[in-house]
């Protein structure tokens, strides 16, 4: 094996509370020291890389618990290989794959087809969700315990909310046994159906069906309280609304174990994207309102949010070039997400850096119990070393991800991941 | 060429006062034409324009083609059932191919929302809404002002309370953004769950009795009320909307003045109209579908980039385009 000596960036670890210019060693796939003097230590070893950090951010590695992959079943819009390339030049190390796949991610032969196809990807890691109901139908369990043996680290409908309580209840005890959350995309089925955007005066003016955001919210509460029933772990993904914040930092007060998790997109678009029926502003949570994004933000730095995930969800151009309504939901976002979040949350200073790596890294590691989110002497060496300054102008075409599928398409964004380490191994090197 | 319209009319809520305007004017020299025995002027010879219809119409089909016969142009009419559409075209590769076939004009009429917009971005032509999914139907709300104006030779001060399905209506954007920029007071009156929730955003006075629109209006502006929304669970009944909503001849005499009666059509005699309404003194519903040709032969004529000074002079094919 080789050592790479990552040598005198800002190395932000706020699972140490470390934030200082330090070098960073790993060896043999795993973090072997950090410190002021480590590049004297490591002088002399013949299989040494260096690579210079001055001026940049050193961090664990970043971790997204949401995204969709699409293989099986769409390799024509995006594979794991594909999607563990665009997550490796996004600055992120391991990713979870949602199992609304085709055929469905629901028992232990599809999960160990994910771990291989991974495996062979060589990029960043990809750990399998298991799916909730079988064929995600909200009808019956799915086999968790098979599913956990072969490597999937949590389960989830999404995609679809689990529209039985009873169903969620009953899935937040069995998956207490195997010690995993159970991710739940929230929305009432009956209020938001047919709903293509967020429901308020820019859906009525442009004569779009909308989805309010009590879709969102009556369904986070009732997580909320079957969490709280059976003491499960409940993980509200994509949550989307100032009233969804509000109940989490309810449950969050009185102890219930409620993780959550917000979009990059949730914290710096608004329902106004829509306007001119732009299908790249089309997802599912839609985008809402300033004052949503506010209180996303807010949520963001004191934790009521947890972490950020993408929801990276690639459709082919054909899909997205149609009439609004008929249009699928969802954009990319594993190559803009740690600069959409530099640009709307650390540049205007509502977080700082370690804030940022926290909810990027650390905290998604720890909810999903996860290798990686830490630079502690001999844990997975996946780090990620990125430039918090660097302006860039979004061009979807030089993605690896296959989807193009972007709002930001166009924009000058700031902050971009210039080396991704996964156990060890470069998987991905920008030029500056 | 001059194009004091823009290449599109996609709404009317991205029009101005004045613009909206010189489209009635416009409108006005172009009655006279129907009026004749022979009813056709060279205005608009050489032109080709594609009514691409993706949902039934009868009226607002019928209407574009008599004010493009009437003013020589080449129309073909494209309905989705028996199209390429049918057989699962995109919208995108319809408007393609219709582009390459040199047309000059398209006016669609669509069951989604935005989809005018969606075709317009996507081709040189010019693209004259006809009714997109629930957003608008411009030509509707125009004829609806144009009626209005030529009742009471204004349209500034007016009252004019819309009736009815307004969440799921784009006549009813359509006019509360057409009427609100000619200074006209804009009402709507329905069953709550009709209307859309943001309702108060929009500018408008809003009633929930009838009675108390009828009150206040100087003039009705009736929708249909669908079947399906009543399956659908937005109410009850047709029976008690009837009861609750519908605009009788009672109700219209309680209020003890003349209020002049407006619907887009097809009407529902009995549940949000009744006949002797519908058939009344002061319904100008006939007079609507009259003007509806002159109005769109205006938009054609202008949105083809016609000179709106010379529109009398088109009318024996002197204008300029």
């Amino acid at each position: 094996m080789t050592a790479i000596l990552l040598s005198g960036g800002r190395v932000v670890d706020p699972s140490q509370r470390m934030d200082d210019v330090a070098d960073v060693l790993i060896v043999d796939g795993v973090i072997a020291a950090v410190g002021a003097r480590v590049r004297n230590d490591a002088k002399g070893r013949d299989d040494l890389e260096t690579i210079a950090c001055d001026g940049l951010v050193v961090s664990p590695g970043f971790v997204d618990v949401h995204c969709h992959l699409r293989e099986p079943g769409r390799e024509e819009v995006e594979t794991i290989a594909t999607g563990a390339r665009a997550a490796a030049a996004g600055g992120f190390t391991a990713v979870c794959a949602m199992p609304n796949t085709d055929p469905v991610t629901d028992n232990q032969a599809a999960v160990g087809f994910i771990i291989r196809q991974a495996s062979l990807a060589n990029a960043a890691r990809v750990y399998p969700i298991g799916a909730i109901s079988l064929g995600q139908r909200g009808e019956a369990l799915a086999e968790f315990g098979e599913m956990v043996a072969a490597g999937a680290v949590a389960v989830s409908d999404d995609g679809k909310p689990v529209a039985s309580a009873h169903m969620m209840r009953t899935a937040l005890e069995y998956a207490r046994t195997f010690g995993i959350p159970v991710a739940d995309h929230c929305e009432e089925p009956t209020l938001a159906k047919g709903g293509a955007m967020n429901e308020g005066i820019v859906s009525t003016r442009l004569g779009l069906k909308g989805i309010p955001a009590e879709a969102e919210e009556i369904m986070a509460i009732r997580d909320i309280l079957l969490a709280r029933r059976t003491g499960g772990h409940v993980h509200l993904c994509h949550m989307s609304t100032r009233g969804s914040v509000e109940l989490i930092r309810w449950g969050k007060e009185r102890g219930i174990n409620v993780t959550a998790e917000v979009c990059p997109h949730h914290i710096s678009l608004t329902e106004e994207e829509v306007e001119g029926y732009d299908t790249n502003a089309k997802m599912n949570p839609p985008l809402r309102t300033a004052d949503d994004v506010a209180a996303l933000q807010e949520a963001v730095k004191d934790g009521t949010i947890d972490l950020i995930a993408t929801d990276h969800a690639p459709h082919h151009y054909d899909e997205k070039e149609r009439e609004f309504a008929d249009a699928p939901n969802g954009i990319i976002g594993l190559e803009t997400a740690v600069a959409v979040n530099i640009t709307w949350l650390v540049e205007p200073g509502i977080i700082d850096v370690p804030i940022l790596v926290e909810r990027m890294s650390c905290a998604p590691a720890r909810v999903f119990k996860l290798p990686g989110g830490t630079l502690r002497r001999g844990s997975a060496g996946d780090v990620t070393v990125f430039d918090p300054t660097a302006k860039w102008t979004v061009d979807a075409t030089r993605f690896k991800s296959k989807g193009r599928n972007t709002p930001y398409a166009g924009m000058e964004l700031t902050g971009r991941a210039r080396c991704t380490i996964v156990g060890g191994r470069i998987v991905h090197r920008a030029s500056s | 060429m001059t194009r004091p319209l823009g290449k599109d009319l996609l709404g009317l809520e991205p029009l101005s006062g004045e613009q909206i305007k010189l489209i009635l004017d416009t409108a006005e020299p172009f009655k006279e034409i129907s009026e004749r025995a022979i009813k056709k002027v060279p205005t608009l010879r050489g032109a080709t324009i594609v009514n691409l219809f993706f949902e039934a119409s009868t009226r607002t089909r019928v209407s574009f083609e008599f004010a493009e016969k009437r003013l020589s142009a080449d129309a073909v009419n494209v309905a989705a059932a028996g199209s390429s559409v049918s057989k699962g075209e995109t919208l995108v590769d319809t408007a393609r191919n219709l582009e390459a076939m040199r047309i000059d004009m398209v006016v669609i009429r669509h069951g989604a929302s935005g989809a005018a917009k969606f075709l317009a971005d996507r081709i040189e032509s010019n693209v004259i809404n006809a009714g997109d999914g629930t957003h608008e139907h411009p030509t509707q709300g125009l004829l609806d002002m144009l009626t209005l104006r030529d009742h009471f030779g204004k349209l500034d001060g007016l009252k004019v309370c819309i009736v009815g399905d307004v969440l799921h209506s784009r006549v009813a954007r359509s006019n509360i953004w057409g009427l609100t920029k000619m200074g006209a007071e804009v009402g709507v009156c329905g069953p709550r769950s009709l209307l859309p929730n943001a309702v108060d955003e929009l500018g408008v006075r809003v009633f929930n009795r009838v009675e108390e629109a009828i009150e206040w209006a100087d003039a009705l502006n009736i929708l249909r009320l669908q079947l399906e929304r009543m399956t659908a669970g937005y109410i009850p009944s047709l029976r008690e909307y009837n009861r609750v909503f519908g605009v009788s001849r009672e109700r219209l005499e309680r209020a003890k003045r003349d209020i002049l009666i407006l619907h887009p059509g097809p009407m529902n005699r009995g549940v949000e109209i009744d006949s002797d309404v519908a058939d009344g003194p002061f319904s100008v519903i006939l007079d609507q579908v009259t003007n509806g040709v002159a109005v769109r032969m205006a938009v054609l004529y202008l949105f083809s980039g016609g000179k709106p000074e010379l529109a009398e002079a088109a009318k024996i094919g002197a204008g300029e385009r």
